[in-house]
């Protein structure tokens, strides 16, 4: 991890030992995920492990009781942050009635929950892009002053409706903050086959506003860069696009198999700079940390995993007749 | 009640509108200083300020992205496609997002946004200015497709438009823009989304139809009153959520039933309501159900012998309903 401190950054102990225990939540919802979808009690997982340090980072640079995400289907990491828990998620993976984000309709990794302004998600890439962007113009039409941050990978930056929103944003600027967290591959396709050039962050010029690059395994450098990118929205200054780079650690989804695609030398490689063994070792370091206290964490947070899959698995389903509503008010 | 113009229905109807709720914006190309190509928007920005009256991109997903973001924020945007042709590349947004926003997210999120759209030919607007593209949206529930005939139902079902919880696909056919006039009331006024209209009585073959093609079916149908054939018209004003108990009236009048639209006839939504009559009135029907739609050519030609092949007309019209009379 590079030299940055976070007492340095505005951070308190406590907020970067919140930061880690999000981060390792994320994780063990994700793992405990893939156990299911193998032990066939659930029929999908699409993952956020590898990139838990640009979603917590990030979100924690934002003011959660007025800014707005429009997250992509990995962000996991990001929704917790807001306020979404483990019960949300599995019930979500179980796809029963009570699931917040669609009431069992959606895939897991779409996520919409109002009360977090988490705005509702769908499968085609970067529709949301736009969506954020119309949020940002709400806010100045309303002369509210939240900023709204949108994710999407490092494939789909290639859509038209994600330039269409960077443009429009740099034309009227808005309050609004394109993250890309770039985690190498579009599930089989690589980044050099995807990204002319490899630098998502400096197509930024072109539209006319601020472009960086951060290191996405450092929760840190995620953080510091979406700090001054929401004070630069916050006050009127317009975008920020941010390029997060990390690596995927797994498959695109669990119906993907990624031995077809990378040797697992290189994945293995990649592991060895895991957002989390950095983080904790930092945390260590400085003296946040105890290897009691993250026994004690670990603990924790299994008994909460454990906790929201009993009760996911035998919360009920929907009821038939829910397929016919919410067509229209 | 003073007599105006169609446009100038949608033009009102806005103005009022943004007069009314502070929550409503218009945005689109060249809807600003210009007033839109066509001048629906004329005199909008002078009273409601450039934030309001938004010169967008030339971006059409945008146009529809970012309504659709404001829409679930809470506002109640009202976007112009320049011309229904160039909705393509925003249908990825109507049909994936602002139909689906409130079913996906189990009612959690709405998506109250009105896109305009002149659609239609018939003013040497070659193929890509003169497409009906009602049909790629029928089949998408989730969308409201409105598809007014009159001055009056515009300005009364646009301002229901604006006022719904739900996405609306508000079709303007832009011949009738400067060509229909009639009477509509100062006072505020709604007319209800998902109500048809009989346009005309009428005991000997009904038809049913909606925009341009309903004038021309009137004008047919005066015509047939000359040769003793009584016509009944009914304007469908809305094609979703779709009126069929006026449908199954309008058909149990006359037992004989024309369907008239400009969009292609293989998919258009003639085959739908068709269908519909099969299903619940077969037994209403002296005469087998007959279609009258745009020939199955991929659009419409510029050339003005080409543009009037493909287009209807009173006489066109006309024709079909003495066959259907004859029967």
């Amino acid at each position: 991890m590079s030299e940055l401190n976070h007492k340095e950054l505005g951070l308190s102990d406590e907020q970067v030992l919140e930061m880690y225990r999000t981060m390792l939540l994320a994780r063990k919802i994700d793992e405990r995920m893939w156990k299911l979808n193998r032990a066939g009690k659930i029929p999908f997982v699409i993952s956020c492990q590898g990139q838990e340090a640009i979603q917590v980072g990030a979100a924690f640079a934002l003011d959660r009781e007025k800014d707005w995400l429009c997250p992509y289907y990995r962000d996991l990491g990001m929704v917790l942050t807001f306020g979404q828990s483990a019960k949300d998620q599995m019930l979500s993976a179980f796809a029963k009635a009570e699931d917040p984000n669609s009431g069992g309709r959606q895939m897991p990794g779409h996520y919409g929950d109002k009360r977090f302004r988490i705005l509702t998600g769908s499968s085609p890439v970067t529709t949301q892009v736009l969506h954020a962007v119309g949020i940002a113009y709400a806010g100045k039409l309303e002369k509210k002053d939240h900023v709204v941050l949108t994710t999407c990978g490092e494939g789909s930056s290639n859509q038209g409706d994600w330039h269409e929103a960077c443009n429009f944003a740099g034309v009227h600027n808005l309050p609004v903050i394109f993250m890309v967290e770039n985690n190498k591959y579009a599930i089989s396709v690589p980044l050099d086959k995807q990204v002319a050039g490899g630098e998502i962050w400096k197509r930024a010029e072109g539209y006319g506003f601020p472009g960086v690059r951060v290191d996405g395994n450092n929760p840190l450098e995620v953080y510091k860069a979406m700090k001054e990118a929401v004070e630069r929205a916050r006050r009127g200054d317009g975008p920020t696009l941010i390029e997060a780079v990390a690596y995927r650690l797994v498959p695109h989804s669990s119906d993907d198999d990624d031995r077809t695609y990378r040797s697992r030398e290189e994945v293995e490689e990649a592991k060895k700079k895991d957002s989390l063994l950095q983080f904790k070792d930092y945390l260590l370091q400085h003296g946040v940390l105890t290897e009691e206290k993250e026994q004690a964490l670990l603990a924790e947070i299994n008994r909460e995993v454990d906790e929201a899959t009993d009760y996911a698995e035998q919360a009920p389903y929907p009821d038939p007749q829910e397929t016919y509503k919410h067509v229209y008010a | 009640m003073p007599v105006i113009s169609y446009i100038d229905a949608v033009t009102q109807a806005l103005m009022e509108e943004m007069k009314r709720d502070p929550r409503v914006f218009v945005l689109g190309e060249d809807v600003g200083v210009r007033g839109g190509v066509f001048r629906a928007t004329a005199g909008l920005i002078e009273e409601f300020g450039a934030d309001r009256v938004l010169d967008t991109p030339l971006t059409e997903s945008a146009i529809a992205g970012v309504s659709i973001g404001a829409a679930a924020y809470g506002l109640r945007p009202v976007a112009e496609m320049q011309f229904a042709d160039f909705i393509m590349p925003a249908v990825n947004q109507i049909i994936s997002e602002a139909a689906k926003i409130r079913y996906r997210s189990n009612g959690d999120w709405q998506c109250p946004l009105v896109i305009r759209a002149p659609y239609g030919g018939g003013v040497h607007g070659a193929l890509y200015h003169s497409q009906s593209v009602e049909k790629i949206f029928t089949g998408v529930p989730g969308l409201k497709i409105v598809m007014p005939s009159t001055p009056y139902d515009v300005k009364g079902l646009l301002k229901a438009a604006i006022r719904d919880e739900d996405p609306v696909l508000f079709f303007e056919h832009k011949r009738c823009y400067r060509l229909i006039k009639g009477e509509v009331p100062v006072e505020d006024y709604t007319v209800p989304i998902g109500k048809a209209d009989v346009k005309r009585e009428g005991t000997d073959v009904t038809v049913i139809s909606y925009g341009l093609t309903l004038h021309f079916a009137l004008q047919a149908a005066e015509q047939l009153a000359q040769e003793g054939i009584s016509v009944h018209v009914l304007d469908l004003r809305t094609l979703v959520p779709l009126d069929k108990e006026a449908i199954l009236e309008a058909v149990a009048k006359t037992g004989k039933v024309l369907i008239v639209h400009e969009d292609n006839k293989t998919g258009g939504f003639g085959g739908e309501v068709a269908s519909i009559i099969a299903e619940e009135a077969f037994f209403e029907l002296d005469a087998p159900i007959k279609r009258l739609c745009g020939p199955d050519v991929p659009a419409m030609p510029y050339s003005p012998p080409l543009e009037k092949e493909f287009m209807l007309n009173p006489d066109k019209i006309a024709t079909a309903i003495r066959e259907l009379a004859e029967f």
